[in-house]
Parts: structure tokens; C-alpha cells; sequence
């Protein structure tokens, strides 16, 4: 087989670094992108490359940051604007190969393997790109190439921002096995810790260890990671907009005060199942079963599920399901401080429906009737035009209540 | 020397092809001016200003100067003097 040519770009600080596009002010000065001061969500993003001077972290509470650096200016998210630059991106992208596989909003894969012969080898197509953010979008990114996934994910790590590390089939020896081995894409903490007891430290270690060692440690996956330290990685990159079937779709929030009662429960449970309600109509789906977890003050979390006598979208179902299975089976001995509602089984909703004898149909559909004129009127005039009353008051859930877009795993 | 972001009214024609000629713009203070001509036409960011959009290098009033739609913000705007 031919060898592959394959990119992995990298936008640098991408939060902050759009903020500061936006805004030629924030240049040059130490910026981070925080959640909202007031709430529990109250945590840095992002941070500029002058942020990063102070040590400041992604993850770390905002004042814990604002101790670090006194001058930091912490502005808000625009997740709008990032979901847009990322898709611009994603076309300059485009220019290149249809084999792009995200890696969350800010990275991708590049399969560029049969452009080769149009825009130039593997540094050549990476600088091009890497130009033409630049001048186009006014981010930078740091891009490797390499002949496999790992490589090149690891290669825009090695050198940022706006940079390009090239790791081949000949200098990949010398350029990352002395790297520690929680480098590699597939190791984390806890495998970390695992391989330091067999002595592995860097991924050098890892490559030259007796494989059947790693796998009675590891399992499978010690297997893929033996292969992946000798640059035999062969998961493919995925073809441009390839989603996986969707297997449930939930919604979740911590809470800006823990729950204290069933009735406020119910509340923040109403509210997730319209969220989740609303993209099962988008997806055409219909859910066979409800899943709850609920962690309390303790931050112990716990899982209850069950099925639906009929499959459904309604907001209401899945929030009388799901305060069902909160009453019957949560014992309160500690208040609630996150609550996740999933809709789990799904099938498609133009999918004939198996029904019982006991089952209220009549019921199911005028609460069919119900939701849909409620989504219509939303659709009409927005989203706050028509709510429960009972969400009227105060609810806890915080405002910026936003979902992160996870990424994928690898494709083989 | 420090640029303002001014965004600007703009009278335009679309040809059948769905291509935009900006014809003239509208300044912040009411003053309206003819575009003589468009140069060049491609994607890039403003350092001065912020923002990124579709550039147009245009002729005003014998001058170069730069016209940007934004498509995020789907609006004209232009690089003014402090
Ligand atoms: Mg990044």
C-alpha cells in the first residue's frame, strides 16, 4: 500500500484566539475565555499565549486564574462564533481532500494522501493551510504529518502555536520515543499509571516492550497502543460529515444551588426533557427507554432507567418517566447537585409502534398534539414565548446552560 | 495609525449568477461615496479592525481601500480612521 499522507491541524488557543481576532484590543495581552463568574460553571476555557506565560490552565476555577495574573481580562463565550470559525475552517479544509474527520470544533484529521499530486507533499498542502487560516481567518494553527493518525495528532502538539512538525517512517524513532508516553493519543491517567508499574515511561518504552506482556496488563487496548508507539496505527480518517447513529440523546446541568426538594427536581427535570425532546424531533427518533444520573452534594452520582410503555418524543412523557424514577428510587440523604435526563433506545419515529393492551394511547397522542403545537409556537415566535408555568419561577439551572461538543473516538 | 471599525451601508447588484458587485457605500456620518471600481475580490481577516469576511479591494474616489462582508455577522463594515 502506498504511504499515507496524513495532516492533523490544530487551531491554537482556538476560544481565545478568536475572541482576540475579534477583538484586535485583546492582542498581545493575557486573555481568557471563563464560564459565568456567578455559578459553579465559573472555570477558564481558553487562554492566549500570554495568559499561558502566567501558568494560568484551561479547567481552573477564574479566580484561582485572576491570583495567578491580576491584569487577566476574562471575557465571556461566543460559542456562535466558534462553531462559525470552525466550519470556516473546515471549508479551507475542503480545498484540500474529503477526508476530514473533527476531533472536536477546533481539530481535524486530513486524509491528503490523493491530493499529493495537486498541491505538493505532505509540508507543502500543511503549509498552505496553515497560510491560509492565517490570512483568511486570522487564527493560527499548528499542523502535524505523518503516515498514521497518532502521529500527526501528536506531531501538532509538539510545536505551537503556528508551526508545523513533520514525523515519518524515518526520523519517528529519533523524534518521540523519548516523549513520555501519556503524549500518545489513547493513554490516559489511568493507563498512565498502569504502564509506570511495568516501567514504561516513554513512548519508546512502550514500542520496544513483548507486546503479550502489555496485552495481559491492558487488554486489547494494550495491543493498539504497542502498535501505535511503532508507528502501525492504520484507523482510517473518516470521510467529511460521516456521523455515528445516534445511541441516546440527554441533557444535563449542574445546578447554581443543589436541589433541595422533588418539586425542584421536577422543574430542572421539565426543562432538560423540552432540550431533549427537541432533538429527538430533529433527528426523527423516537425514545423506548429514559435514563437518569443524578450526583448529589457529595458529587456521588447514580443511574436509574427505565422503558416506555409507548416510544416517544414528548417533553412531558420523558419528565414524568424520569421524576418517576427519581421518586421511587433516589433516597435523599444528600441534596442534588447535577441531573441528566437521556432518551435511550431510540428508533425511528415513522417506525410502526408495538402496542400493549394497557397503554393509553388516546392520552399519548393528545400530549403528541400537546408538544407539537407547543414546538410550532416556539418555532413562530421563540423559544421563551410559550413555557410551563411552572418554569416560570426560579429554577436553578444556570444560564449559560451550554453543551460541549465531545469528540469522537478513533475509527477503524 | 489606530483603525475603527465602520460598518457601512451598502447599495449592491446581484447579476443572475449570484455575484455581488458593491456599487456604493454609505459612511457612518451619512456621506455616501461611488465605488469606481472593485480590484480584487478574496477571503481574508482584518488585523486592523478585527473580523474576517469576504474582501472586496476597491476604487473610491481614486483610492484603494478595503470593503468587508462578514458572514458571521452578515454585514459591511470597512477599516475608518481614528
Ligand atoms: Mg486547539
Amino acid at each position: 500500500m502506498k504511504e499515507r499522507v496524513i495532516l492533523h491541524s490544530d487551531m491554537n488557543g482556538f476560544y481565545a484566539s478568536v475572541e482576540c481576532m475579534l477583538n484586535p484590543e485583546l492582542k498581545g495581552k493575557p486573555v481568557a475565555v471563563g464560564g459565568s463568574v456567578e455559578n459553579r460553571h465559573g472555570i477558564i476555557l481558553a487562554k492566549s499565549e500570554e495568559a499561558k506565560k502566567f501558568g494560568i490552565k484551561t479547567g481552573e476555577a477564574l479566580w484561582q486564574a485572576q491570583q495567578k495574573c491580576k491584569d487577566l481580562i476574562i471575557v465571556p463565550p461566543h460559542y456562535d462564533k466558534y462553531k462559525a470559525y470552525s466550519e470556516y475552517a473546515r471549508e479551507i479544509y475542503r480545498r484540500y481532500t474529503d477526508l476530514i474527520e473533527p476531533f472536536g470544533l477546533d481539530e481535524c484529521w486530513l486524509d491528503v494522501t490523493g491530493s499529493t499530486h495537486l498541491f505538493g507533499n505532505g509540508y507543502d498542502i500543511a503549509y498552505q493551510i496553515k497560510e491560509c487560516i492565517k490570512y483568511e481567518l486570522g487564527l493560527t494553527v499548528s499542523v502535524g504529518v505523518s503516515f498514521n493518525k497518532i502521529f500527526a495528532k501528536l506531531g501538532s502538539d509538539m510545536k505551537k502555536p503556528d508551526a508545523i512538525t513533520i514525523i515519518s517512517k524515518e526520523n519517528f524513532k529519533d523524534k518521540i520515543w523519548s516523549l513520555p508516553a501519556s503524549d500518545l493519543l489513547g493513554v490516559g491517567r489511568a493507563t498512565t499509571n498502569k504502564i509506570e508499574t511495568m516501567g514504561i515511561k516513554t513512548i519508546g518504552d512502550l514500542a520496544n516492550i513483548d507486546v503479550d506482556l502489555l496485552v495481559c496488563r491492558l487488554g486489547k487496548n494494550g495491543r493498539d497502543l504497542w502498535m501505535y508507539a511503532n508507528g502501525m496505527d492504520s484507523s482510517r480518517v473518516r470521510p467529511d460529515g460521516f456521523r455515528d447513529p445516534i445511541k441516546s440523546i440527554g441533557h444535563g446541568i449542574t445546578c447554581k444551588e443543589d436541589l433541595v426538594s422533588t418539586e425542584e427536581v421536577w422543574k430542572v427535570m421539565l426543562e432538560l426533557s423540552q432540550n431533549v425532546s427537541k432533538r429527538l424531533k430533529e433527528e426523527k427518533l423516537n425514545a423506548c427507554g429514559v435514563q437518569i444520573s443524578v450526583r448529589d452534594n457529595q458529587l456521588i452520582s447514580r443511574q436509574f432507567q427505565c422503558g416506555m410503555p409507548i416510544a416517544t418524543q414528548s417533553a412531558m412523557e420523558l419528565a414524568h418517566a424520569g421524576i418517576e424514577l427519581f421518586t421511587t428510587n433516589y433516597n435523599w440523604k444528600y441534596d442534588v447537585r447535577s441531573l441528566t435526563i437521556r432518551a435511550i433506545n431510540l428508533q425511528p419515529d415513522d417506525e410502526p409502534v408495538q402496542l400493549d393492551l394497557f397503554s393509553n394511547v388516546t392520552k399519548h397522542e393528545k400530549q403528541e398534539t400537546i408538544d407539537n403545537t407547543v414546538m410550532a409556537i416556539r418555532k413562530r415566535f421563540g423559544d421563551k414565548a410559550i413555557i410551563n408555568a411552572t418554569l416560570l419561577n426560579e429554577t436553578k439551572i444556570p444560564k449559560d446552560d451550554h453543551e460541549s461538543v465531545l469528540p469522537a473516538p478513533m475509527f477503524k | 495609525m489606530a483603525k475603527r471599525k465602520v460598518y457601512v451601508k451598502v447599495l449592491i447588484m446581484q447579476d443572475e449568477n449570484g455575484e455581488i458587485q458593491p456599487l456604493q457605500i454609505v459612511w457612518d456620518d451619512g456621506k455616501s461615496y461611488e465605488v469606481d471600481k472593485v480590484i480584487y475580490k478574496c477571503r481574508a481577516s482584518s488585523t486592523k479592525v478585527g473580523g474576517t469576511g469576504i474582501r472586496y479591494t476597491v476604487r473610491i474616489s481614486g483610492k484603494e481601500t478595503f470593503l468587508y462582508f462578514s458572514e458571521d455577522e452578515n454585514r459591511w463594515f470597512m477599516e475608518g480612521k481614528c
